[in-house]
């Protein structure tokens, strides 16, 4: 009883409190200074139109903020856990550790690395091929949008994205020398590699005035959404180049190394997947419908590429493996990538399809025909699906989807092959050429420099012993205790 | 004293178990090991790499026991491990020097 009359006293009281401040707050609307003697009821109407665009523009910026906001979240997600899972799972179990190591000081390292001078080599304004200093220490990269970039958001959060792409793709290089490399030379290689390889290949087809932007007037506009060129050409073809120079594993190919973890790899894979609508309908810049057609487009290609690595398997080997089918989903993810905001759902489906086939064959027999031991087959899916999903997206891509080229009167001229633009196809095999030619060029070099000064493998027995005990000191499993 | 070793399958533990404690048979010891005798392994398959796994998870359980209590110990092990096809495994016996207890330092039968 007693407590009822208590709530409906709250409430009465809340309520009455609420009316007294609407009330008091009209009254000091109404008490603005009269012009020419005249006493005005309400301000001007032009001073009300533009406080409306004001919250219509903060509103939609809103929106679009926390869906950036979000995806850089989900992409940073896929370095860790993701890939951390995805690869750790994939090496014996003395290496486990030493594995999801690399991927995490990837996120600690390339930090600070894009705050200091990478954001800025990257998207500053600069040359065709390399940004400038503007941005040095983030200066200048506040709330206020950047709107070369994206409008609608603060330039800290186009940069935070970025810095999201900037940690996985070096990332994705170390599964080509798993098992193998000095724990310091690794972090010696990326900070080189992220400057050298990753800032000048993201400002060409990203920043302003790059070379093969095709947002920006670029002369060789690549059109690479969310990055096939950018992220899983140059970490794939420098993948292939680490483990050519390298060298193979001890034991490989005869020793047996199966996974020690398809658990792990299985979860770090979903991870991915999940965390690569950050990374794909997230490079919308935006909450709006081109946000959906890159997440329509991503998971399709996905979808489609499972079954096709899990489809081929069955066929060849006759059972389909879930390495396979998760191997799989990941090759569709990297191919629809430059073309997931450009495609329609039908055409992703397609990608993936022999995006999923494709690489499940550079995996299952290109590889062992060449002998290389690309020990986590990084050329394989990312190398090898980067291009084969930025060759697909000049076919496929359609002004229908996403109207970038236009002429001079605002018109959408055709995108891709299929519309009616084959010299587009053209300008994407100019892209990856040069995709190819900065990672081998950038990477051969950085690799030459590093070992000279201080090695790049760590000796037989530390390998043997695996790397978690000779460079971290730690166990990954301690089960008995 | 005896020791007996009996390498079984693994799906074949719990009844084993049961049998021996059914039969009075207080301790025993259990490992988990790998290995083979005629059974053929499998193969696995690892993104095209395909590996052979010819050793097999088995499990081994040991026990000491008087002389006297050995051959019905063997009997009830073979009667609860027995599938009739390759792979069931095998029972060893060899002859123990001494055995003692730790807590109060009883030797011979007396410590089994």
């Amino acid at each position: 009883m007693m407590r009822t009359f208590l709530v409906r006293a709250l409430l009465g009281f809340v309520l009455l409190t609420a009316a007294a401040a609407c009330y008091g707050h009209a009254q000091t609307a109404d008490a603005t200074p009269a012009t020419g003697g005249a006493v005005m009821a309400s301000p001007p109407v032009q001073e009300q139109v533009a406080q409306l665009q004001q919250q219509v523009a903060d509103a939609k910026s809103a929106g679009d903020n926390a869906w950036m906001l979000v995806s850089s979240a989900l992409v940073l997600m896929m370095t860790g856990p993701g890939l951390a899972l995805f690869y750790g799972g994939l090496v014996r179990k003395k290496n486990v550790l030493a594995t999801m190591m690399q991927s995490f000081t990837m996120m600690a390292l390339i930090t600070v690395l894009w705050a200091l001078v990478g954001y800025s080599l990257a998207f500053g304004p600069g040359t065709r091929f390399i940004g400038g200093f503007s941005f040095l220490g983030l200066q200048g990269v506040g709330a206020a949008p950047d709107p070369d970039y994206a409008a609608t958001i603060p330039a800290q959060t186009f940069m935070v994205f970025q810095l999201m792409f900037a940690i996985i793709t070096p990332g994705l290089i170390t599964g080509a020398f798993a098992e193998r490399m000095k724990f310091s030379a690794m972090v010696a290689f990326m900070v080189l590699w992220s400057i050298l390889v990753y800032s000048p290949m993201a400002h060409m087809v990203w920043g302003k005035g790059g070379l093969l932007n095709a947002a920006l007037g670029g002369a060789l506009p690549t059109l690479d959404f969310a990055g096939g060129t950018v992220v899983h050409i140059t970490s794939g073809v420098s993948a292939l180049v680490c483990a050519l120079y390298l060298g193979r594993r001890l034991g490989y190919p005869k020793e047996p190394m199966p996974p020690h973890s398809v658990v792990l790899s299985f979860i770090g894979a979903c991870l991915l997947w999940v965390g690569w609508f950050g990374f794909n309908a997230g490079s919308a810049l935006g909450a709006g419908s081109l946000a959906t057609s890159a997440f329509v487009a991503t998971h399709f290609g996905a979808a489609a590429a499972a079954l096709g690595w899990a489809g081929a398997e069955w066929l060849r080997n006759g059972k389909p493996s879930v390495l396979g089918a998760i191997s799989g989903a990941v090759a569709g993810l990297v191919a629809i990538t430059p073309a997931s905001g450009f495609v329609g759902p039908m055409a992703a489906l397609v990608i993936g399809l022999i995006a999923g086939v494709a690489c499940y064959l550079m995996v299952a027999k290109v590889k062992g025909m060449f002998g290389y031991d690309d020990s986590l087959d990084a050329f394989g899916v990312h190398g090898a699906g980067g291009t084969i999903g930025a060759l697909l997206t000049g076919v496929f891509a359609s002004s229908a989807i996403n109207p970038i080229f236009k002429d001079s009167q605002g018109r959408a001229l055709a995108s891709g092959l299929l519309e009616g633009n084959a010299r587009q196809l053209l300008n994407q095999l100019a892209g990856v050429a040069i995709a190819w030619a900065l990672a081998i060029a950038g990477t051969l070099v950085i690799l030459k420099v590093v070992d000279a000064l201080i090695g790049l493998r760590v000796p037989d027995e530390h390998e043997v012993q695996g790397l978690d005990l000779s460079q971290h000191g730690e166990e990954g499993y301690n089960l008995e205790a | 004293m005896t020791k007996i070793e009996a390498i079984i399958q693994p799906s074949k533990l719990d009844a084993v178990k049961e049998a021996l404690r059914e039969a009075g048979v207080d301790g025993m010891t259990v490992l988990e090991v790998r290995g083979h005798g005629r059974q053929k392994g499998h193969t696995e398959v690892y993104r095209g790499a395909e590996y052979t796994v010819d050793l097999l998870p088995k499990v081994k359980v040991e026990m000491v026991l008087p002389d006297s209590r050995v051959d019905a110990a063997v009997q009830t092990i073979l009667k609860a491990a027995k599938t009739g096809k390759i792979g069931d495994g095998k029972i060893f016996l060899s002859r123990i020097d001494e055995a003692i207890r730790i807590r109060n330092e009883e030797r011979g039968d007396a410590a089994l």
